[in-house]
């Protein structure tokens, strides 16, 4: 299926959960969230949480700034 | 005397807040940050990418810095809304700097989505620090949906203009129930301790020190004015006279 992560369109397997999309773009467990279609995933629901075909998925960590 | 700075129930050890933004580098940024003295510090939320990392939130850590999220970059209140809610999920913190700006050119906050976004947080649970206008008004209607702080600006953010309006900050602090945070337009160290003398209970800067030649010395530079304006406000200025008044004895006495 093809889901777009961070504004970019990837192909995952089927039933692929949050959690597995952390470990294709490789960043930490630590310091980062996830938002899907505009909602946040609460860290505790990463790995029970499947995606859908066309899910916008936002991963964000902390940055300097302000 | 406890001088101790709180804001929503967090004690602050220091009251300057510093911002991590415009640093050529973590070292650099490190050294300014270890000047300042600062106990707080503010970090954007972006997207993730391979080469971000989270480095500087391993700073922070390693220097024992409590970390700001903020919402910089949002223009609406749902934007912000979401940003802020991504934050607490990333960085185990209610604490935000809510920015809802109107336009690139200004950065000024839009007050309307800002004061939107301010009640929905605060209901969300929240400790919510708005950066705001210097507008009275909108600070005390931030404080009535439940702000933790009011952060006026000086001047729009990055412009190193100074406290423009130090009467309107001098009213907001003469109203306000909470702590009043200068956010933006510092450019040196004496309109820190400005701020400072105007009563507001921290600053909060970033450019004047990541953007100046030398950051590690204006940060420290920034930590002395922030102390020297806090304690003149409380040492109690002279009346401003017209006429000269001398302070050696008369002569002829």
């Amino acid at each position: 299926m093809t889901v777009f992560l961070n504004g970019e369109s990837r192909e995952l397997a089927d039933g692929a959960s949050v959690l597995d999309v952390l470990d294709v773009l490789g960043v930490p467990r630590t310091g980062v969230a996830v938002a899907v279609d505009g909602s946040v995933v609460r860290r505790a629901d990463w790995a029970g949480t499947a995606l859908t075909e066309g899910a916008r998925v936002e991963v964000l960590t902390a940055v300097q700034g302000g | 005397m406890d001088d101790t700075l709180v804001i929503g129930g967090h004690e602050i050890a220091s009251r300057l807040i510093m911002g991590t933004g415009g640093a050529a580098n973590l070292e650099v940024l490190e050294r300014a940050l270890l000047a300042s003295g600062t106990t707080l510090t503010t970090v954007a939320m972006r997207r993730v990418d391979a080469a971000t990392g989270t480095g500087v939130l391993d700073l922070l850590r390693r220097l024992g810095i409590e970390v700001l999220p903020n919402t910089a970059g949002c223009r609406t209140a749902a934007e912000a809304v979401l940003t802020a809610q991504l934050a607490r999920e990333a960085l185990e913190t209610a604490l935000v700097k809510l920015e809802v700006v109107a336009d690139d050119r200004t950065l000024l906050p839009d007050p309307f989505e800002l004061l939107d976004a301010a009640e929905q947080l605060v209901d969300d649970g929240f400790t919510v620090l708005p950066y705001t206008n210097d507008d009275p008004v909108l600070a005390r209607k931030l404080e009535q949906v439940g702000c933790a702080a009011v952060m006026p600006l000086g001047s729009p953010i990055g412009t190193g203009l100074g406290i423009r309006n130090p009467h309107n900050i001098a009213m907001i602090v003469e109203a306000a129930g909470v702590p009043v945070v200068l956010d933006a337009g510092i450019g040196t160290a004496s309109e820190a301790a400005q701020a400072m003398e105007l009563g507001c209970d921290a600053v909060l800067l970033a450019t004047a020190v990541t953007r100046a030649a030398d950051p590690e010395r204006m940060a420290h530079a920034m930590r002395l004015g922030v102390e020297a304006g806090r304690a003149a406000h409380g040492a109690g200025r002279i009346p401003r006279r017209y006429w000269a008044k001398a302070s050696s004895p008369d002569p002829d006495a």
